[in-house]
């Protein structure tokens, strides 16, 4: 048996909004010779069809009969209920992703009017689950025992995936950070359920309680919504610095519960010798709020002198294109973008940066772009906040005057 | 060492766009590649073959034209390539993918090491390589920047993390997925073309892997793409024109103003 889709050529009109509609590039309008006035009606390339059911679901006329394989579900979606959220530690302090998807996981919850968990792994680490209720978590698991002491793929999926199967929550969240997008997978693949890979936006469809999951793809060329609509629990990874972090809330109420887990079954096939600080990267650009980046406008090395002078003027990072660290201006550890860091600062100084797309991802986010650039035609002078068309070298000396008036005053 | 690659062909789409007519993926010619990522993954796993022995089998789940992907890692000094194609596997999402790997690993049965790139360039997931590994009930280390030891029992790697690395050992059979600061790979030379051009590709459709048919292509994809389209994510702001000590100062007064500076 497989997967069957059909035209009902007695309800197609052809009027083309199926074809708009697939993502696929599978159905266009072909003249019916059948037809006494010659209509185009849709045809659907089998080759290309993936059926996903997007073009029966947009046609007014039901005109697109879709009929798919037996499943394979395995779950009565009612049976699971609740956000949980995997509170990720390294050496035991907390990711401040953790917060960020607490903030956004309340939402949900309180949309959905269930409860928010989360799930904390790790040793000695029971003290930091008040922690995670100031931030807006009903209730904490503590899974706690040295053998956790520090992040390895197998005994940490091991007990995510039994607490998924206990609890069975409705949707989980875990921060895409190196460690979350490890993690993740090898739960999903463990409880067979979906994931959705580096959200920047989730939506409730309240009816169903489908998870609306908005991600980039082709390194964030194009935005894709994706739905996990038959399976439980509803998995994404979210992008760090893209969601607000949880305010916290002295004191507030919650639950803890220590998660046991059979020690017996855990299976650890790996084992952790240590971390080995960079130490090229003095300062971290993901914890700054002013970036000064420089990209291949900047033509050689004394420009990010000239950025360096801004960036401490003002207490910030330097950060870079591609192309001013392929030419060997500036080290990788600073690089923004699809190959580099993800950075949110408040402020956001791009000089000599045109705006492709594989650095923009990297700091759109950002709450003020400033953008300094020959160019007034490029993507970064025709997006940024503030735009100023010049020569950096010309403009940049002036700023740096200008702030130093500014905070002798 | 039995050494398995897994690649995927992937659009060279730095700048795929969406036709604004038909709301779709401009596809058409637009160039197949290997994946960026597959080609450290080749090179390690031809690294390894070279220091220990052994051979380097190279996996894509694909259409037929994966061909072409398969004929170029052979060049690059892989000893055999199998095409893993069946119209089922077609709509497959990352599960659905990874089960199809799975089965197709296991088919080809004797291996010590499974090397995947971080992630694809289309997909930009990264949960392919940890999703076979569970799979096949083996561990994985993802993100591995350097293997500093290995042997037929045990690996030890530098796996990257956002503010260095950790130094993590493996018992053997792992898969690892791995960064480019792992190895440059080399310029295929001209004896890898002829080998390419010789190559005799494998191909196993869905039954020669014993794949369950509920578990392949859209059956066994838990997840859907229900819309795509092109972000839009500024629409501009206030243009400073005008000589550079007056633009500077204009700017300064304004973020002074706002309270960020």
């Amino acid at each position: 048996m497989a997967n069957n889709i059909k035209v009902l050529y007695d309800k197609c009109v052809g009027c083309g909004i199926c074809v708009s509609s697939c993502s696929f590039g599978a159905i266009s309008l072909v003249e019916d010779s059948s037809h006494s006035k010659k209509l185009k009606l849709a045809f659907i390339d089998l080759n290309k069809c993936v059926y996903c059911g997007q073009c029966s679901q947009i046609c007014k006329f039901n005109a697109i009969k879709i009929e798919r394989d037996v499943l394979d579900v395995g779950v009565d979606t009612h049976l699971y209920n609740g956000v949980l959220v995997y509170a990720e530690q390294r050496h035991g302090e907390m990711a401040t992703v953790v917060y960020e998807l607490l903030n956004e996981g309340r939402k949900l919850a309180d949309k959905l009017s269930t409860i928010l968990s989360a799930v904390l792994i790790g040793d000695n680490i029971k003290s930091k689950a008040q922690d995670l209720i100031n931030r807006g978590a009903d209730r904490v698991y503590v899974c706690d025992d040295p053998i956790f002491v520090e992040f390895q793929d197998e005994p940490y999926a091991f007990v995510l995936s039994q607490l998924i199967e206990k609890e069975k929550p409705e949707i989980v969240l875990v921060g895409a950070t190196n460690i979350g997008r490890s993690l993740a997978p090898r739960v999903a693949a463990k409880v067979r359920t979906g994931l959705t890979a580096d959200c920047t936006s989730l939506e409730i469809d309240i009816q169903t309680r489908n998870l609306k999951q908005t991600r980039p793809a082709f390194g964030g060329n194009i935005m894709a919504t994706i739905l996990t609509p038959y399976h439980r629990p509803q998995m994404s990874t979210l992008r760090y610095r893209v969601f607000k972090e949880a305010k916290v809330e002295e004191g507030r109420n919650g639950e803890l519960i220590d998660f046991k887990i059979d020690m017996q079954t855990l299976m650890n096939r790996t084992k952790f010798l240590g971390f080995i600080k960079d130490s090229s990267s003095v300062v971290n650009i993901n914890d700054v709020d002013v970036i000064v980046a420089g990209g291949r406008g900047v033509g050689k090395i004394e420009g990010f002198k000239l950025l360096k002078e801004l960036a401490d003027i003002l207490g910030g990072a330097l950060g870079a294109s591609r192309a001013a660290v392929d030419a060997g201006w500036i080290p990788y550890s600073h690089q923004i973008g699809q190959t580099g860091k993800t950075v949110a600062p408040k402020l956001y100084i791009a000089c000599g940066i045109s705006g492709q797309i594989q650095h923009t991802i990297g700091m759109r986010a950002s709450d003020i772009i400033v953008s300094i650039n020959k160019d007034p035609y490029c993507d970064m002078m025709q997006t940024a906040t503030y735009a100023l068309e010049g020569d950096m070298y010309e403009i940049v000396p002036n700023i740096i005057k200008e702030i130093k008036v500014l905070k002798c005053s | 060492m039995n050494i398995i690659v897994c690649i995927k062909q992937v659009p060279n789409a730095t700048n795929v766009q969406i036709d604004d007519e038909t709301g779709r993926l401009k596809r058409d010619g637009v160039e197949a590649i290997i994946n960026p990522y597959d080609e450290y993954a080749i090179e390690e796993g031809v690294r390894i073959k070279e220091k220990l022995g052994g051979k380097v089998i190279v996996v894509t789940m694909g259409p037929p034209q994966a061909e072409n992907a398969l004929r170029e890692a052979i060049a690059r000094g892989a000893d055999e390539a199998i095409l893993v194609s069946d119209k089922a596997f077609s709509g497959a999402d990352t599960l659905a993918t990874s089960y199809t790997l799975f089965c197709a690993i296991k088919t080809i049965g004797n291996y010590d090491i499974v090397i995947c790139g971080k992630q694809a360039s289309d997909g930009d997931t990264a949960q392919v390589g940890p999703e076979t590994a569970e799979m096949l009930n083996i561990p994985h280390i993802s993100y591995v920047k350097k293997i500093e030891t290995i042997d037929d029992k045990s690996i030890r790697v530098e796996r990257m993390m956002e503010d260095g690395y950790d130094l993590i050992e493996s018992s053997v059979p792992v898969l690892l997925t791995v960064v480019k600061e792992i190895n440059t790979p080399r310029v295929i030379s001209l004896k890898g073309k002829m080998a390419a051009r010789k190559a005799i590709i494998k191909t196993f459709d869905a039954k020669d892997i014993g794949a369950d048919v509920r578990k392949i292509g859209p059956n066994g994809s838990p997840t859907q793409v229900v819309k795509i389209f092109t972000p839009v994510y500024r629409t501009g702001g206030e243009k400073f024109v005008g000589q550079p000590h007056e633009i500077a100062a204009a700017l300064v007064k304004k973020l002074s103003d706002i309270g960020v500076i």
